[in-house]
């Protein structure tokens, strides 16, 4: 099964990037999951929490305060305001 | 002749004690260029990240965005200088002040009218010196902004980009600092970020690149009202960081140059204290001789 490629930044830094198996994000109409062969999406994020599920290693949580993200071709993109880690180390 | 060789012996200890201070501001601003460099480079991912979304959303729907047009009713212009917060940086807030009266003048003469805005206590009190009305101010470590700070400035004049006329309102907002060419360049720029022009940095799509269709989530234009401020707030950091790797990398040079100036002057003291002292003796000989002589004939 094709994989994602994630990768998650904030304004000052890149907090993680890699493969993963699916995210979850809280997007403007409510909690969104993508797995790999996403339609391409453009979505507004709202205060909450997103979820990695990398392909190696434990999940990856984050706290985040707004943002966006962008999901094009097995690419996501998620963009972060400000983002607090909740669980699982930053890796890039 | 004593007097001059203890004046010479006193310049020489001050200009050494200059020379300790000028050292450590080099070597200080040294050991931060690299950190500030390492900002810029963090940064870039979020910037690339926002561009892309901006020019995605731009090239699938031309939705007319207050922040993409031009305003026509009013003719108040917002400059932003980027300064910094010490001196001993040689000519670096010297040039960007200057670079701001030459864009304040044309400004002027176009017929508008400028509020200024001023980041960096230099630019801040070069203008509450002259009477100068600034429209806002901060001052905030400015070798080392965060985006906190940065994000501060964007709402502040993206604020005054869309309040109403009647209200202080701007149309155009042009932002003066200094770019980060490299170690020995820096270029102060004035860019003019509002309204919106074309998107920089926009990849070209390949040959083989098919643009992808888009869903948008809540709405094209609701996704275009959240990232363009965004786009704005980045384009800002940007311009803080690399203000801020220029102020290091010109005060790191002014500090060389003076280092090196002392330590010309020192050469300089200690040659005129060897001669006068010289001079010391020599009279002192003399006068001895001339002494012992007056003695032998008397």
């Amino acid at each position: 099964m094709a994989q994602l490629n994630v990768d998650l930044v904030a304004a000052d830094r890149k907090i993680w990037s890699g493969e993963a198996k699916s995210v979850s994000a809280p997007a403007a109409d409510g909690e969104i999951g993508i797995l790999a062969d996403h339609s391409p999406l453009l979505s507004v994020l709202r205060p909450g929490t997103v979820r990695i599920k990398g392909s190696s290693g434990g999940p990856f949580e984050v706290e985040v305060t707004g943002g966006f993200l962008s999901v094009d071709a097995n690419l996501v993109t998620i963009v972060a305001d400000s983002a607090t880690v909740v669980a699982g180390s930053e890796s890039v | 002749m004593a007097g001059s060789q203890r004046v010479y012996k006193q310049r020489i200890k001050s200009t050494q004690s200059l020379k300790k201070m000028f050292r450590a501001q080099e070597l200080i601003a040294a050991s931060r260029i690299g950190k500030a460099r390492a900002r810029t480079t963090a940064a870039t991912p979020y910037a690339r990240a926002i561009t892309r979304a901006v020019s995605a959303v731009a090239t699938h729907s031309l939705t007319n965005h207050p922040l993409t047009s031009e305003r026509t009713d009013t003719n108040r212009v917002a400059v932003l200088v980027v300064a910094s917060d010490r001196g001993m940086a040689g000519a670096y807030s010297a040039s960007i002040l200057r670079e701001t009266e030459r864009l304040v003048d044309r400004l002027t003469g176009e017929g508008k009218e400028v509020a200024l805005y001023a980041s960096g206590r230099r630019a801040i009190s070069y203008y509450s010196f002259r009477g100068r009305e600034l429209a806002g101010t901060w001052s905030y470590g400015s070798d080392a902004p965060t985006s906190e700070v940065a994000t501060e400035i964007a709402d502040t004049l993206l604020e005054a980009f869309l309040a109403p006329a009647d209200e202080g309102g701007v149309s155009e907002l042009h932002i003066v600092y200094t770019q980060f060419v490299n170690m020995v360049t820096q270029r102060p720029r004035v860019v003019r970020m509002l309204p919106l022009e074309v998107v920089e940095g926009v990849e070209p799509a390949g040959k083989h690149d098919v643009l992808p269709l888009y869903e948008f989530e809540p709405s094209p234009e609701a996704v275009l009202d959240a990232l363009l401020p965004r786009y704005v707030r980045s384009r800002i950091f940007s311009c803080l960081l690399q203000a801020g790797a220029s102020e290091l990398a010109a005060r790191q040079r002014a500090m060389h140059t003076a280092t090196d100036n002392a330590e010309d002057l020192i050469r300089m003291y200690t040659r005129l204290a060897n001669q006068a002292r010289q001079a010391d003796i020599t009279q002192e000989i003399s006068e001895i001789v001339s002494g012992a002589d007056a003695l032998a004939s008397a």
